[in-house]
């Protein structure tokens, strides 16, 4: 994998495991699922997917606090 | 853990839908101005996305208010428009409530209805059904995943007898949909009802799938301006059709890696009460069986008091759509329950977003409240004595 496209990749990696528990299961098994991918064309699908996702995550985390709920009795 | 019920939104299909609940308000139908055209795309688009979770082509996709609704055009829309030849239709005994109601709807205005019965799996019997099929037979309509147990129909198989024996197939595929791989080519379906708040998109709306080619004929049940293909009138909702695409393009990516996952929990759920508590059921054949919905009975164990005692957890016993009524579900008498496990019954639920946390704490609280209502049980206690209960007389005070 080129230098850069690493670094994007890792950058995207932490940015998105900064967000809740589905996003970061389903981040986590999705860049191990791709971690072997060699292709350039397809990683530079599978970042700009990623960067979608992740503009998605940040937006609804910030709708998700707005309208905020009670925890669920497990998060107590 | 009520997932048959509803399911929570996607935060990706949410993200799809608010630029059209905000700023792209425009009608769809309008032809004029680019507010009607962007609104257009957008459904167009959602409608692509819709027929490629099943392998349709988007002509065939007519979206709708719900899988009622689908449900009803199908099966009214069809036996109406072939009434003159045709008087007669097929489906199981276990059908989602709407189904049987639309049924018995057209039974009053002089249809002949056969409902199959389902064997102790919850499957019906295809040579049943193949002999149920007499020359005047419009519709055979048997749901895909039941949602009161989980159970799998064989939909190709049926779709084949169908076929070759030039009777409609319709199924009711509101709980499969995006949670197990469907094609309408493949399987024969001539009709197909998809609902969006079952696959984690907005309530309010879903679509049915009608075949093109060979052309099958629907009478329309809404009059108005003709719109989609004229048999649904009125103004599509872009939003929630938006909604009900990007729902259908998550769950095509998403279908391997949640169904490994929902495997995984389900068996980690049944495992862990069964070897805790004796005397658990569970309902529906184990092996045609969609992990994410089961239904286990506890017996000597009343099934409302289950619920009450399990008040943290969103769960339930029969289904929404009954669960008013104090009959045992009617699919539990289907397949056979005796009255007493019928009662005490209770529906899991696991979807994409059930944690391994949410199982385990509903296990826990499960083990601990069955052990503690069967303690105040006085058959529990009768059981532990080596009563037989089938033998005792009950007399009256």
């Amino acid at each position: 994998m080129a230098a850069s496209s690493r670094t994007q990749v890792l950058d995207l990696y932490q940015a998105m495991l900064r967000e809740r528990t589905y996003a970061v299961r389903r981040i986590r098994d999705a860049f191990r699922e791709n971690k072997n991918v060699k292709d350039p064309v397809e990683i530079q699908t599978l970042v700009n997917k990623a960067k979608r996702d992740l503009g998605i995550i940040r937006r609804q985390v910030h709708i998700g606090q707005l309208y905020s709920t009670d925890k669920l009795i497990i998060e107590n | 853990m009520d997932v048959q019920a509803t399911t929570p939104l996607d935060p990706r299909v949410l993200d799809a839908m608010l630029p059209y609940l905000v700023n792209y308000y425009g009608n769809p139908h309008s032809r004029t101005h680019a507010y009607g055209w962007e609104s257009e795309a957008a459904m167009e688009r959602a409608r692509q996305q819709v027929a490629s979770l099943i392998g349709a082509d988007p002509r065939e996709i007519v979206f709708t208010s719900g899988a009622t609704e689908s449900n009803n055009i199908a099966i009214k829309g069809v036996a109406r428009f072939y009434r003159s030849r045709k008087k007669h239709l097929i489906t199981t005994q276990t059908e989602h409530k709407c189904v049987l109601d639309s049924c018995r709807s057209l039974e009053a205005e002089g249809f002949q209805v056969t409902y199959l019965p389902v064997q102790k799996s919850g499957i019906i019997d295809l040579k049943e059904l193949e002999a149920a099929i007499q020359p005047d037979t419009s519709l055979v309509s048997v749901m895909t995943v039941n949602n009161e147990i989980g159970v799998k129909q064989p939909i190709a198989e049926i779709g084949r007898i169908c076929s070759s024996r030039k009777v409609y197939f319709h199924t009711d595929a509101a709980q499969a949909v995006g949670k197990i791989p469907l094609d309408v080519n493949d399987m024969k379906i001539d009709l197909m009802s998809i609902s969006g708040h079952k696959i984690y998109g907005p309530k309010g709306v879903g679509a049915v799938y009608i075949r093109r080619r060979p052309r099958v004929r629907v009478e329309a049940l809404q009059s108005g301006g003709g719109q989609e293909r004229g048999m649904r009138s009125g103004t599509v909702p872009t939003p929630l059709v938006v909604g009900l695409g990007a729902a259908c393009e998550v769950a095509q990516q998403e279908m391997e890696y949640d169904h490994k996952r929902i495997s995984k929990l389900a068996e980690r759920l049944i495992q862990n009460i069964m070897k805790s508590l004796p005397d658990v059921v569970m309902n529906g054949d184990p092996e045609h069986h969609y992990p994410g919905c089961i239904n286990l009975s506890f017996a000597y164990v009343e099934g409302e008091s289950l619920l009450m005692a399990l008040k943290d957890v969103a769960l339930s016993s029969g289904s929404a759509c009954t669960s008013a009524s104090l009959e045992p579900s009617y699919v539990l008498r289907a397949i056979g329950t005796d009255e007493d496990l019928a009662h005490s019954s209770i529906r899991f639920g696991i979807g994409r977003f059930t944690t391994e946390e949410e199982v385990d704490y509903t296990v826990e609280k499960c083990i601990q409240h069955v052990k503690r209502l069967r303690e105040m049980s006085p058959l529990w206690e009768m059981v532990q004595d080596g009563i037989d209960l089938k033998s005792i007389k009950w007399t009256q005070h």
